[in-house]
């Protein structure tokens, strides 16, 4: 007779068990999201996280091994990145019509982002280092981690404030816009995919199609913009008083 | 679905070589969603992907959850910095969620649209 044991060590070193997991703990959190009657609060992101956060460290499993099961999850977000196309394309001249407010929106939203972040992780007493890695943190995590490399910040510590941030985003959006009493969702959904890259963009596409849609391109151009503006601006930003 | 899934990933591949090739600020996704939106205005028969990108559009959610969990494990990074990087996150996303959909509707009511 095979011992649970045995079991458990054959399906743990395969990829198999930790991407059945990452399904099913997602399944969790995006059932829990719907029951919730789809608060922002009840992020699946975050709930899938918080699980899978849980069962590595209850069975003592490394990030390594988990994610040779979860890398195959990981790998689609490259064609789903490409697919973004496909709703820019369905609301082309929604597109069009909207191009100058975008290109406003683009600029003042990318800079009020970094220059917003530096100030108050200052006046909060963060280090000049750390304050380098934060400046990209609204950007999609490829190109913020490129920008960081570039202006000597940390790579690693800048890729946790992004998918941070990511998840930030994605939880404050509906609240604030409902707030504000904001129904133009070309504009919103614009606004979340350049405050908050990718998983705002994936949120967006939760609440409206034509959201998703912009905040795609939000997120596009912005890590377009920050490219090329964040290596000018940080000096200023992270200089002596 | 082979077929459309080849399309997408024929789109990353060509993104990533010109990216890398020219030494561009964009990575390869990126690079290729702008040339698939390009590659759609051309070619309106590329759009039969809908279906299938809808599909993976979907559940975009679901795909940064492995990136979410390799964060879990680096947070201690953050130090005695992250009660002060917290509070710069929820600020400065809040501040730019407000900055950027008030200067698109201000932008878009000015000039009619």
């Amino acid at each position: 007779m095979t011992d649970v044991t045995d079991i458990w060590i054959y399906l743990s070193q395969g990829p198999l068990l930790w991407l059945t997991l990452t399904l099913i703990a997602y399944g969790i959190g995006d059932a829990a999201f719907r029951a919730s009657g789809r608060k922002p609060i009840v992020n699946p992101v975050l709930l899938a996280v918080a699980i899978l956060s849980v069962v590595l460290t209850l069975t003592n499993t490394s990030y390594a091994t988990y994610f040779e099961g979860a890398q195959f999850v990981h790998f689609m977000l490259g064609p789903a990145t490409v697919a973004l196309a496909v709703p820019l394309y369905t609301n082309l001249a929604l597109i069009r019509r909207s191009f100058l407010p975008m290109l406003a929106a683009l600029i003042v939203g990318a800079a009020t982002a970094m220059v917003s972040a530096v100030a108050i992780a200052r006046l909060a007493g963060v280090g000049p280092d750390t304050l380098l890695s934060l400046v990209p943190k609204s950007v999609t995590a490829p190109v913020a981690i490129g920008i960081t490399e570039a202006l000597g910040g940390q790579p690693a510590l800048t890729a946790v404030l992004v998918i941070v941030t990511g998840v930030t985003g994605a939880i404050i959006g509906t609240p604030i816009f409902n707030a504000l009493r904001i129904t133009d969702y070309r504009a919103r959904g614009f606004a979340m995919g350049v405050a908050s890259h990718g998983i705002g963009t994936a949120r967006a596409f939760q609440v409206n199609e034509t959201a998703g849609a912009f905040a795609g391109i939000g997120m596009g151009l912005n890590a377009l913009l920050t490219a090329l503006i964040a290596p000018l601006l940080a000096p200023y930003l992270v200089a002596a008083y | 679905m082979i077929q459309h899934l080849t399309i997408l990933l024929g789109f990353q591949l060509l993104g990533e070589a010109i990216s890398r090739g020219a030494g561009l600020p964009l990575p390869g996704p990126v690079l290729g969603m702008a040339l698939l939106f390009v590659a759609l205005m051309a070619v309106p028969r590329l759009a039969a992907i809908t279906t299938t990108a809808q599909g993976l559009l979907a559940h975009l959610s679901l795909l940064f959850v492995p990136a979410g969990v390799g964060v879990v494990g680096q947070l201690d990074r953050l130090g005695d910095d992250g009660l002060g990087l917290a509070l710069a996150i929820l600020g400065s996303t809040a501040l730019a969620i407000i900055a950027a959909v008030y200067t698109f509707i201000g932008v878009a009511r000015v000039l009619g649209r």
